[in-house]
């Protein structure tokens, strides 16, 4: 069963080298343990570009789908038994990146 | 058969196997929506059938197997709908479990029903109906909301539970206290309501939620025995349900603890109360909140004159609650028993205190009024009682206020 741990961000200061180093360390964890699939650490919201091709022309527009004060900054995809493992994992993920999280399950 | 003797036993099996039905099918099929349909159409079939066909001999057996029949079927109907993802959902098997010593199919159901990743009103809705066997309608009742939101937040629980894999397990020995102090936060709301039901056009006390609460609360003891704190909560629910009959006048009026007909309490309540205290004081670990609180009870419910209570004892009791948990709300609690030790200015000082987090709360302005009518600082009073009485809360309460406020000199 695999899961995606969002990381929420609500403020426009970047990781701190302390927290890349924690992040690493979480990194190699997961992946030692067999939780591994996927993570990757995203620009400002600013830099998205929306793009709607459901009509005639594809229609691209500046900045994000969604205005928000929080935004995705970075995610994990893992694999886990169930909510309760994914759950210890995202906990540390929390801890590590500094940052809340989200946990929501693949179909 | 006797109809009403069938029925008689189907209320019992009710009672007694609803839990266990559902905990078995859960187990077998991995699905509580399958478990819960299934559990309810066995007991609608029992109630068609037990006066025919009589009682049979093992009740909950004969409607474990009638549920699981039921729930092939649907499998199997819905099967041929969407093959490979029902197919999927058998064959998924729940990791080996670490913990073995506690194995009854219910805790599982419970700790599943309670899991921290489900908001609190809807582990309180799915216990009472997963657990507790409530209906959809009963448990809206009680809880004053619509039964088609009742029924979808029921649903989006029970999606929740299927799509994010909560799993259905007794968490392991590192998670177990944790996850039982959700699961007795869980049974003490249930409690709580139904001993001060809240909303201006209800019962004072609901009987049945305290009843529940009560009998869930014996079940968990029952599966783990050896849990000081769920001994304690069990405690705290038997002696505070023991003085229900003397709470409310008969004229729909709350009685307060000094004021109670102490005659009218229930002496079998308050004696397996004091049992279970006993017994954690004879553990002699360290006791939790509820233990502490059962504590306070049994001082309470040990003296047959308030006069002969041991305030000194509450209020030691009230200390050692007051390090564990420094809410305001316990502070409030601990002044009350203060003005019986030192006096109401002492206490009033320290209720005052509390002010800036317990401004919208009912007690506090209740607590105040009754401390500055003892000092005679009337005008005052009436001033706090207001402002008791416009906070929404218990239908008696109200009148005990109302009737409190309107005989200040």
């Amino acid at each position: 069963m695999q899961y995606l741990i969002s990381v929420i961000h609500d403020d426009s200061t970047l990781a701190t080298p302390d927290e890349m180093a924690a992040i690493d360390v979480f990194n190699d964890r997961l992946q030692a343990a067999g939780h591994w699939v996927f993570a990757g650490g995203l620009a400002g919201p600013d830099s998205a570009t929306v793009i709607d091709n459901r009509g005639a022309e594809p229609l691209f527009t500046d900045g994000p789908f969604l205005e928000s004060k929080e935004h995705l900054i970075g995610f994990w995809i893992i694999e886990a038994p169930d909510l309760d493992v994914a759950l210890t994992l995202a906990a540390e993920g929390s801890k590590h990146c500094n940052r809340k999280v989200e946990v929501r399950p693949f179909r | 058969m006797n109809v009403v003797d069938a029925r008689q036993a189907v209320t019992r099996a009710h009672r007694e196997e609803w839990a266990r039905v559902v905990a078995a099918l859960t187990r077998r099929f991995g699905d509580l929506d399958i478990a819960e349909e299934a559990a309810a159409e066995a007991f609608a079939t029992a109630v068609e059938r037990w006066p025919d066909d009589g009682v049979p001999p093992n009740p909950g057996a004969w409607l474990t197997t009638t549920a699981s029949r039921r729930a092939i079927d649907r499998i199997r109907r819905e099967n041929r709908r969407d093959d490979k993802q029902r197919e999927a959902q058998l064959c998924y098997d729940s990791p080996p479990e670490p913990l073995g010593a506690i194995d009854d199919e219910r805790l599982r159901l419970i700790f599943t029903c309670c899991h921290p990743a489900l908001a609190m009103p809807t582990r309180v809705a799915l216990t009472l109906r997963m657990v507790g066997g409530l209906t959809v309608a009963e448990i809206a009742r009680a809880f004053l909301v619509q039964e088609t939101a009742m029924g979808q937040r029921i649903t989006r629980a029970k999606a929740k539970i299927k799509a994010a894999r909560i799993p259905y397990r007794v968490p392991s020995a590192a998670d177990l206290p944790g996850r039982v102090s959700g699961v007795l936060a869980v049974l003490f709301l249930v409690f709580n309501e139904g001993y001060l039901t809240t909303g201006p056009d209800t019962d004072p006390v609901r009987q049945d939620l305290t009843a529940e609460a009560i009998r869930l609360t014996r079940l968990v003891r029952d599966l783990l025995p050896g849990d000081g704190e769920v001994a304690g909560l069990l405690a705290l629910m038997l002696l505070t349900e023991a003085r229900r009959a003397a709470r409310v006048s008969a004229g729909g009026e709350l009685v307060t603890l000094a004021e109670q007909d102490r005659g009218a309490w229930d002496a079998a309540l308050i004696a397996e109360g004091h049992r279970l205290v006993r017994e954690r004081l004879a553990a002699g670990t360290a006791p939790g909140r509820y233990q502490i609180l059962a504590a306070i009870n049994a001082v309470h419910t040990c003296v047959r004159d308030v006069r002969d209570t041991d305030w000194s004892q509450v209020v030691a009791l009230y200390d050692q609650l007051v390090r564990l948990d420094p809410s305001p709300v316990v502070a409030l609690n601990r002044a009350i028993a203060v003005a019986e030790l030192d006096g109401p200015e002492v206490a009033l000082a320290a209720v005052d205190r509390l002010e800036p987090d317990l401004a919208g709360y009912r007690a506090y302005h209740a607590t105040r009024a009754d401390l500055l009518r003892r000092l005679g600082r009337s005008q005052e009073s009436r001033a706090a009682y207001d402002s008791a009485i416009v906070l929404a809360g218990n239908t008696a309460e109200t009148a005990y206020l109302t009737r409190r406020r309107d005989q200040l000199g």
